[in-house]
């Protein structure tokens, strides 16, 4: 005898892509992103709501996707880590991060770039507390943040001159 | 020296696969037919189990298996001496949280509905809460092992005749120190899957730090040939030591696993890893320390009394290191330690970044700081005057080779503007200054053995590529990337042209861990030597195509050339494709052993290492005199690194350390209360979640301004000693020294929190003494100590009787 719950089918839209989906209604965004469309990039913490490594970005602000149910995402454009890429062409925010010492571990780091994404698509010039500020709910153990700071400022500067 | 890698600011090696979410931590990994494992955990702090029922959990739907310690008759534990833990309890209960049964099912929701069916019956015993209850309650036992009572470890050191030399110094300082317990609290939580691989041995992939100390206890308790059960240590997620146990829930999958023919995983909940724990020990200690009126110091005596928790852990390891690496920073003619670790009903303590001596370094700089303030010294150059020589010998026979440590605290004193700031801050501002040392590895295994610390294999085709294999273990402290640069380096190739295959004992040569700073040094040195056999080989096949003699050949950039004649080159894959056609299949292996440590003593084995690391920290404080509240705006640190191999990582451990210090110092605490009786009575952890155990976040953080300090040291590869600990180590009593020089009040107590200053300036206020820390250390029955002269009073580094001595003298 199965213990599967009854399943909910839908179609989230998940990186500009339209993807149908069945899970069990009770499932978070995270579990839905990682255990049902195998998006395993976005980290869990916690889940809880306390760590911010499970931010993603919807209708382009943050979320942590551990505090809202899948159900609620319909119709919504949901944007992961694995996303954020042009092609193969790494995010300035990815490369910044691989370059000057953003990511250690490497497990908030997709919750930090998502954060940090939607901070510089509002403000591409923002000041060093601002990105303070802007990731305060997402937890570092390895870094001491000073290269994550450093990182976003190195991106925006980088997506500023693309700009140009 | 002149390097084309080693030393440049570069990509790490697995920066792309982070930042774009592709790397694979262990929860991150699916297996068809997967079940989902959960585990029951006690209520109890300390209890028998009188009946397990699990008959209703096993007939809930979706429920394939369930678990209790009946499956696990054999104990393990991480140190052959501590053999006390059972993947799932049997008989005995020793913590909230120690785990007693474990359900397998479809998936997590229904494992854990299970679990609320099974019916456990307990016979509540008496508690202990502290070392002090440990030893004024020896029963009930917590384990029937150990000292006596409820003592673990006790142990007693003397190196030369400490009374003596206490009695004959200009002054004694006495004084009393608390460390609290902290944890790591890694980001990702722990995760294990273990399956059956098609040639039908276990496969267990999980976030450990030892892969290899792993396996051999999973061997053990499986009761498998090792070699049908390969651990794949997957990317770890932050360790800081937690991950350095064998953990119950790695043997309990992998049993299920063997059970069920199925794979099986388990993602601990958050709540879980805060009794997974094995972190920091709270440590009470008491330093009686000697100096003479110009302020050298002329004795020490050290105890300490170490809270270990519920099992044994690394807790023998962690009770030398109390103590040992005390007197590798300054001149102490005399020394002795004694510690004591006893049993808790709380969860383990273990290593945790500084493994034991954040505690006593803590005491050590703080009393520093009270000596120099006694004498009217200043506490810079009070160190300076008395810093360890290189290649010399510590009282207790460590070997120490090289050391940054003077040049270390010069740089931080010019950088902090330190002579403009100690004691001339208006009133509520303050700067204080710490040093530490920390070691490059530890110089002996944790089981006995002869063998290499470290193996490295490396395999070459006519592709170009560069395979290298090791079992070092990935936990984003870059361990990779220094594989990946030593090899280029060593043969002159671009690190994207080396291919790193780590941490996966089916696959990879023995590496011990990622513990005690020793992966650069260990790894480092045996892939050093594997290179090294494969350049002897290249240079002999291209030689003669070269017109010059094998000694001769150059490796850098890509090319292999004759020395001094650049017009004599090939590219590396061409010099690859010569050898491989001379001698066939290209390869080699290299491995490191530790040198002999100089002590002959037993116990003489903690401490030793290849190298040893300095740092010294300032640290600038503003304190608001009506709330207690600490605000700290800087930080400057000073490493003694030998030689950086790739700075953007080197400087981002060393940023990452003092964070995690600064943390420790201010807000961290794995502490416990108890419930009231009519809830039980229970010893329960405070603040098991992310929200309510605080640790620093984006805004708290200050800057650090780092200075690596670059002397290379002859033992480590290319002159790279560790960086992953130390730096952590000073910042502790940088911060209780910069309070004092703020508001005049000391802290004698880690955490500092806004409280404790508060009620220091209250007793300031009151002309009490203006100090909040322990108030008496108890009696601790240390054992009569083993006697050893120090090298400069004779003997050869063996115990001698303490009567004897003075004739041997």
């Amino acid at each position: 005898m199965s213990a599967v719950p009854d399943r909910v089918h839908m179609t989230l839209r998940v990186n500009g892509e339209a993807l149908p989906v069945s899970f069990a209604p009770y499932k978070t965004l995270l579990e839905v992103l990682r255990e049902d469309l195998n998006l395993t990039g976005t980290k869990h913490g916690c889940e809880l709501g306390e760590c911010g490594a499970c931010a993603v970005l919807v209708d382009g602000e943050p979320l942590l996707s551990c505090l809202e149910l899948a159900l609620a995402c319909e119709g919504r454009e949901i944007q992961t880590v694995e996303g954020l890429a042009n092609g193969n062409e790494l995010h300035p925010l990815q490369a910044a991060f691989a370059d000057v010492g953003g990511s250690q571990c490497g497990y908030c780091t997709s919750g930090m770039l998502m954060t940090a994404k939607a901070l510089l698509d509002k403000e591409p010039a923002p000041s060093r507390e601002r990105i303070k500020e802007a990731i305060a709910g997402n937890l570092c153990r390895c870094t001491g943040y000073q290269q994550i700071w450093e990182s976003i400022e190195q991106a925006a500067r980088v997506l500023r001159e693309k700009r140009k | 020296m002149n390097f084309d890698t080693i030393g440049k600011p570069r990509r790490r090696v697995d920066g792309r696969a982070k930042a774009t979410g592709q790397l694979r931590f262990a929860d991150d990994l699916a297996a068809a037919r997967m079940l989902h494992c959960r585990l029951l955990r006690s209520p109890h702090p300390h209890a028998l189990i009188e009946s397990i029922d699990v008959s209703r959990a096993q007939s809930h739907p979706g429920v394939h298996l369930v678990l209790t310690g009946e499956q696990f008759p054999i104990p393990y534990g991480i140190m052959p001496v501590a053999q006390d833990e059972h993947a799932l309890a049997r008989e005995r209960v020793r913590f909230v949280g120690d785990p007693v049964a474990a359900v397998v099912a479809t998936d997590e929701q229904t494992a854990g509905e299970a679990l609320g069916l099974i019916e456990v019956k307990y016979r509540p015993l008496a508690t202990v809460s502290s070392p002090e209850e440990a030893l004024a309650n020896p029963e009930p036992r917590i384990h029937d092992y150990g000292e006596q009572g409820n003592i673990h470890r006790n142990q007693s050191y003397e190196f030369g005749d400490v009374d003596e030399a206490l009695a004959k110094s200009d002054h004694v300082f006495e004084d009393l120190f608390f460390y609290e317990g902290n944890t790591h609290l890694p980001m990702e939580q722990q995760a294990s899957l273990a399956s059956i691989e098609g040639d039908g041995k276990l496969l267990l992939q999980t976030s450990t730090q030892n892969p290899h100390y792993l396996h051999r206890q999973l061997a053990r308790v499986l009761q498998l040939p090792a070699a049908h059960i390969r651990v794949i240590a997957t990317p770890n997620g932050g360790g800081f030591g937690g991950k350095c146990d064998p953990a119950n829930h790695e043997f309990v999958v992998c049993k299920a696993a063997l059970l069920l023919g199925r794979p099986v995983k388990i993602c601990l909940n958050r709540e879980e890893v805060f009794y997974q724990h094995r972190g920091r020990h709270p440590v009470l200690m008491k330093f009686r320390t000697g100096v003479t009126k110009e302020g050298r110091l002329t004795a020490m005596h050290l105890q300490t009394l170490l809270d270990g928790g519920a099992y044994g852990s690394h807790g023998p390891a962690s009770t030398f290191y109390t103590g040992v690496l005390t007197p590798v920073t300054y001149e102490l003619p005399r020394f002795k330690f004694e510690a004591c670790r006893t049993f808790t009903n709380k969860p383990a303590c273990g290593p945790k970044r500084g493994h034991g001596t954040p505690q006593p370094r803590f005491g050590q700089e703080v009393q520093l700081d009270k000596i120099a303030a006694k004498l009217g010294l200043d506490p810079a150059a009070l160190r300076l005057n008395m810093v360890t020589k290189p290649d010399s010998l510590t009282a207790s026979w460590l070997r120490i080779g090289s050391t940054g440590l003077a040049e270390c605290i010069r740089k931080v004193v010019e950088m902090s503007g330190w002579n403009d700031k100690h004691r001339k801050l208006p009133p509520g501002r303050g700067v204080g200054l710490a040093c530490s040392s920390y070691m490059c590895g530890a110089g002996v295994s944790i089981y006995w053995n002869k063998l290499p610390h470290s193996g490295v294999q490396l395999l070459l085709d006519r592709s170009g590529q560069v395979t290298v294999y090791c079992g070092a273990t990935e936990l984003g402290q870059g361990s990779d990337d220094v594989l990946a640069a030593i090899i280029s380096e060593a043969l002159g190739i671009d690190p994207s042209f080396v291919r790193c295959v780590t941490g996966d004992t089916g696959i990879t040569p023995i590496d011990l861990g990622s513990y005690s700073s020793r992966v650069t040094i260990m790894m480092g040195n045996a892939a050093l030597q594997a290179a090294g056999r494969v350049r002897e080989q290249l240079a002999a096949a291209c030689a003669a195509q070269l017109d010059t003699l094998p000694e001769r050949v150059r490796f850098s950039r890509g090319r292999v050339y004759a020395a001094g004649e650049p017009g004599k080159a090939m590219s590396f894959v061409e010099a690859v494709a010569l050898a491989e056609a001379k001698f066939g299949t290209l390869g080699a292996v290299g491995s490191y052993s530790p040198p002999k440590a100089p002590g002959r003593y037993k116990g003489a084995g903690v401490g030793p290492s290849p190298a040893y690391s300095f740092s010294a920290c300032v640290l600038e404080t503003e304190v608001d005199p009506q709330t207690g509240w600490i605000t700290v705006p800087k930080i400057w640190i000073a490493h003694d690194i030998g030689q950086a191999i790739n700075p953007v990582l080197a400087r981002g451990q060393v940023i990452g350390g003092v964070y995690m210090g600064l943390g420790e110092a201010l807000m961290e605490e794995q502490a416990f209360r108890r419930l009231p009786a009519k809830l039980s009575g229970a010893l329960v952890h405070r603040t098991p979640s992310m929200l309510e155990y605080k640790s620093l976040t984006s805004l708290d953080m200050p800057e650090v301004e780092v200075a690596l300090i670059e002397d290379p040291d002859p033992n480590c590869p290319y002159g790279a000693k560790e960086v992953g600990q130390g730096p952590l180590l000073p910042v502790m009593p940088a911060l209780a020294n910069a309070v004092y020089d703020a508001v005049g009040v000391r802290i004698d107590e880690v955490p500092i929190t806004p409280d404790k200053v508060l009620r220091a300036l209250e007793k300031k206020a009151r002309g009490e003494a203006p100090r909040v820390g322990p108030e008496s250390f108890p009696a601790v029955p240390y054992p009569a100590p083993m006697f050893v002269l120090p090298p400069w009073e004779g003997g050869d580094g063996s115990e001698v009787k303490k009567n004897d001595a003075a004739a041997v003298v």
